[in-house]
């Protein structure tokens, strides 16, 4: 397992069974009384946020202090430009601090890759621009998993702004690992650059008709679109969004009854999810936010319980 | 008496000859066999240069060079600057306006003008504003900057495109008066968002990097090159960086259109790929494009359609690249390693021979910036502006040895065949032996 | 992954050699021959199985019947040995003792000293362990550090009215004040020895081997 969890990249079919496992006994421990273990007694993990995510850091909060880790949450909003402060020498400062695990956000992608090659502390990408997000991939991968089993050869379908989501990218990734057929759903203007040579190589599929794709979906993910797209040209309007790309009520009941359904969060109910998909009895999205502490708490312990961790 | 011998350099890469030097002037040129054991003109006080071996060129000439000076002072002056481009066989160097404050005006352009000659090490040319501030807005005072001692024939908003068509428009005629030429740095920022800072294609989709296409230079290009028809002025196309442009500018040539251009060493050989990492060393605009790109360049490098190579030599302090990728600075250095970059990739390769490294890196950019006494033919009568360069030698670039005071070196590490040996300025020696005298 | 596979007994705390062991179903076979290769056996399969009714005995002795009991098996072989007793004490009594398993890898004091390891499963019994008499179970008693850890892992899950400590074998080479109630054999052992325990449900036959650490230093599953 590699000491850092910057990229999906970087993580094997076995290291993500091993998170799974891990993740599947930390479940448990949130219905304990005394949610507590004490494998990361004595270590120190900071929360650096360069960009708000109170559900990110909350639960990189609560997962490493019910491993007894000491958790210091670290805002750093604004990039460091800004500050007339490097990253590097934000990042230096608060590592100098005896720093065992580095939690870092940032609104640029690439931004924790070059971060772990600052310090000797273990780096975990929470979230890196539009590139990835691992832990998320992680969560939802281990979700539907729980609700479908074994995702081989199940067809998971990722649907809305692609060009932007970390979330896409880490799950296209994660999926491919644990042999899950992926389809990708976008109007062209919300799919990166490139997508084509790209999924050819990566093993996913894309499509532009999410009507086409969804009556064979084991399982919808469905992604944010922010409001504001609409100014860069990316679409026309919400409305004509909702109507080619929404999980929509006349497409929920298109869906197969056991298909579970995930978002991210938070949701823009309305526009990329009706009201009745995400409240819907299939719907996925509070397991995967349980599913989210566990994760991490699975992720904080296999990089930082072992020798592995010593900063 | 003669100052200076050059004993046995070989001329363009090709005839073996002595070179001698009298009061910075080449006085004499004569086949190296004819001169042994003569010394008809060889005074006893001559200082004898050994350049057997070596290839003789006209000292280099960049047309893009950012000094940062004044402003940024701590990541260039106009002294190391200097420095660097004697160390990488150069002569004659092009200041770019995009520094603190702008230079716009007749006193910006003197004071830099000066400040090469008192460094004494290469002849600094200022290149000047075309717009006010670079804003894009209103002309910069391209006359008197003209005018002025340092004689500015070149403007440029380098760094940002001049976008406004009739901006455009109106510095190409207003130009003409004096014989200047707009280089234009060709981007359209409205297809490249204001935080795109990479080619945009397969890699930065994955990478989630905000990119911009090939398009966004194309686009100002064709713009540019149908402008200079419509007003007859000369325009240069700056890094040219993509297939589609060179297209372009084939086109224009072929229909007498007066449109120079120029390729940075990085763009002939770093590709996209290297962005993989995202180490900010190669974040450079334009951007560093794919295989396909780079070989369209080196194509239209070696049949003429690309006129020059120009380093856009772009130093930066050290904690001005230590952001996140998309925060830090963009460009790269390269005076010091353009001629090795060129030899290895153009002249190595059997693509070019010296007397094309010498077109596109003397002689053509000295005609294009007009700037007398350089990029010379090594001829009877013209200044002693000279660059020796060793074919064989193999270098591994190390950036802890560069006299920049940038370390932002995207050929770190590198190993290049064909390297600078010596660089002399109207006949006094700046570099021997690949150091500075 | 680096990780050692934490169903190995010999890569908990009182094996301080630990190594990493292959999948043991697919080298049962080799393993055997291996182990008979190397060192003597000391508890065969018939003295596995009476020690074991000893034991059983002993706790229904000492709880004056089955009333109140919980098992829980320190995994993984001690999760085995805590069932076998409960179907005993089920065939003695005809009454079900609970049987639970407590894993103990994130409460070690060496987590730190080797790779990460994976954890267990921890099940406890329907009715929890508040206020019943919990008797530990493990196959080899050792340095007495995995019973510490264990006794850390069940104050974070409730508050037994007491515990007691069942092994296979007692080694001696104890570091904390640590005893066992029940114990089926006391093995005198050199600290340079190791201590193998086999189980059918694990290894496919019960066996207990001892030898000299460096004879096996090839790493069969189950020293300890």
């Amino acid at each position: 397992m590699n000491k850092n969890l910057l990229s999906i990249e970087d993580v094997s079919a076995d290291d993500i069974a091993a998170f799974f496992a891990t993740a599947t006994e930390m479940h448990d421990v949130q219905n304990r009384s005394v949610k507590k273990l004490p494998a990361l007694r004595g270590r120190t993990v900071v929360n650096l946020f360069f960009e708000d995510s109170t559900r990110t850091r909350s639960s990189f909060e609560i997962a490493g202090k019910w491993l007894s880790a000491d958790v210091i949450n670290v805002s750093a909003k604004g990039s460091s430009v800004s500050k007339g402060e490097s990253l590097r020498d934000t990042v230096l400062t608060v590592a100098a601090m005896g720093v065992d695990g580095l939690v870092i956000r940032h609104m640029a992608s690439g931004a924790a890759k070059q971060v772990s090659e600052w310090t000797d502390a273990v780096v975990i990408n929470a979230g890196d621009g539009t590139h990835e997000h691992p832990t998320q991939a992680l969560l939802d991968a281990y979700t539907l998993q729980r609700r479908l089993g074994s995702l081989e050869g199940r067809h998971v379908v990722i649907v809305g702004d692609l060009t932007h989501s970390r979330v896409f990218r880490s799950n296209v990734l994660c999926l491919a690992k644990l042999g899950a057929e992926v389809t990708v759903v976008a109007p062209p203007t919300l799919m990166p650059s490139g997508i084509v040579a790209w999924s050819k190589d990566a093993g996913f599929a894309t499509s532009y008709d999410f009507d086409d794709v969804l009556p064979k979906a084991d399982a919808v993910m469905m992604l944010r679109v922010q409001r504001e797209r609409m100014n860069g040209a990316y679409f026309p309007s919400a409305r004509e969004y909702t109507v080619g790309y929404g999980l929509t009520r006349d497409r929920l009941a298109v869906l197969k009854p056991d298909a579970p359904i995930c978002h991210p969060g938070p949701m823009n109910r309305g526009l990329e999810i009706a009201a009745d998909a995400a409240d819907a009895a299939q719907s996925a999205v509070l397991d995967q936010v349980s599913a989210g502490v566990a994760i991490r708490m699975s992720v904080l312990y296999h990089l930082l319980a072992g020798e592995g961790g010593q900063a | 008496m003669t100052d200076l011998i050059i004993k046995g350099a070989a001329l363009f890469g090709e005839k073996t000859s002595d070179i001698v030097v009298r009061d910075g002037v080449i006085v004499e040129v004569v086949s190296t066999s004819s001169t042994t054991g003569r010394g008809s003109t060889t005074g006893t006080g001559s200082r004898v240069v050994d350049a057997a071996g070596l290839v003789a060129l006209p000292g280099l000439v960049d047309l893009h060079t950012h000094l940062r000076e004044p402003g940024r002072e701590d990541a260039e002056t106009i002294l190391t600057g200097s420095r660097a481009a004697a160390l990488g066989g150069y002569t004659a160097v092009l200041a770019m306006a995009n520094t603190s404050p702008v230079t716009d005006t007749a006193e910006a352009a003197e004071r830099v003008f000066d400040l090469g000659r008192t460094a004494g090490l290469v002849d600094v040319q200022p290149v000047g504003a075309v717009t006010s501030g670079l804003g894009g807005v209103e002309l910069a005072e391209l006359g008197l900057m003209a005018r002025s001692r340092a004689k500015v024939r070149i403007f440029s908003d380098d760094g940002k495109c001049i976008h406004d068509a009739r901006v455009m428009r109106r510095a190409l005629e207003y130009v003409r008066a004096f014989g200047g030429v707009i280089s234009q740095h060709a981007q359209d920022p409205d297809l490249a968002g204001s935080t795109a800072c990479c080619h945009e294609g397969e890699l930065s989709g994955r990478l989630g990097l905000p990119g911009w296409p090939g398009v966004a230079e194309e686009v100002i290009v064709a713009r540019d090159v149908m402008l200079a028809r419509h007003t007859g002025s000369k325009v240069h196309i700056a890094h040219v960086s993509t297939a589609g442009s060179v297209e372009m500018i084939r086109w224009a040539k072929a229909q007498g259109i007066e449109v120079t251009c120029e390729v940075t060493p990085h763009h002939l050989l770093l590709t996209t790929d290297l962005l993989g990492g995202y180490d900010p060393v190669y974040k450079v605009n334009p951007p560093l494009r794919p295989d396909e790109d780079v070989a369209a360049l080196r194509d239209a490098l070696a049949d003429g359609t690309i006129d020059a190579v120009a380093t856009d030599h772009a130093p930066h302090a050290r904690h001005d690249k230590e952001h996140a990728f998309v925060d830090a600075a963009f460009g790269m250095l390269g005076l010091e390693t353009a001629l090795s970059v060129v030899s290895e990739v153009m002249v190595t390769s059997g693509a070019m021979t010296w007397t094309d490294v010498a077109r596109v890196m003397s002689q053509t950019p000295a005609r294009i910036a007009q700037l007398d006494g350089h990029g010379g033919s090594l001829l009877v009568g013209q200044p002693a502006n000279i660059t020796l360069i060793d074919p064989a030698a193999v270098v591994v670039v190390d950036r802890d040895r560069s006299v920049s005071l940038s370390r932002n070196n995207p050929w770190h590490e590198r190993k290049l065949t064909g390297a600078v040996s010596a660089t002399f300025l109207r006949g006094a020696q700046t570099v021997a032996d690949g150091e500075l005298v | 992954m680096a990780h050692a596979q934490s169903d190995t007994p010999h890569a908990r705390d009182d094996a301080p050699e630990a190594t990493v062991a292959s999948d043991p179903a697919n080298d049962r076979a080799n393993d055997r021959a291996n182990d008979t290769a190397t060192g003597r056996t000391v508890l065969d399969s018939g003295d596995i199985s009476r020690a074991l009714t000893r034991i059983s005995h002993e706790i229904l002795e000492r709880n004056k019947g089955p009333e109140g009991l919980v098992l829980l098996g320190i995994p993984t072989r001690g999760v085995h040995l805590a069932q076998r007793i409960a179907s005993r004490i089920h065939e003695v009594e005809g009454h079900a003792v609970p049987v639970g398993a407590l894993d103990i890898t994130m409460y070690r004091d060496d987590l730190r000293k080797h790779p990460t390891r994976e954890p267990q499963h921890t099940s406890l019994p329907a009715g929890g362990v508040d206020g019943k008499v919990v008797v530990l179970v493990d196959d080899v008693l050792f340095s007495g550090r995995t019973v510490r850890a264990a006794l850390d892992a069940m104050n974070d899950l409730g508050r037994p009215a007491s515990v007691r400590l069942a092994v296979l074998v007692d080694r001696g080479h104890r570091e904390l004040p640590i005893r066992a109630d029940h114990v089926g054999k006391n093995l005198p052992s050199a600290r340079s020895e190791r201590v193998m325990v086999r189980l059918d449900e694990v290894d496919g036959y019960d066996e207990v081997r001892i030898a000299l650490a460096d004879q096996t230093a090839e790493g069969p599953v189950g020293a300890k």
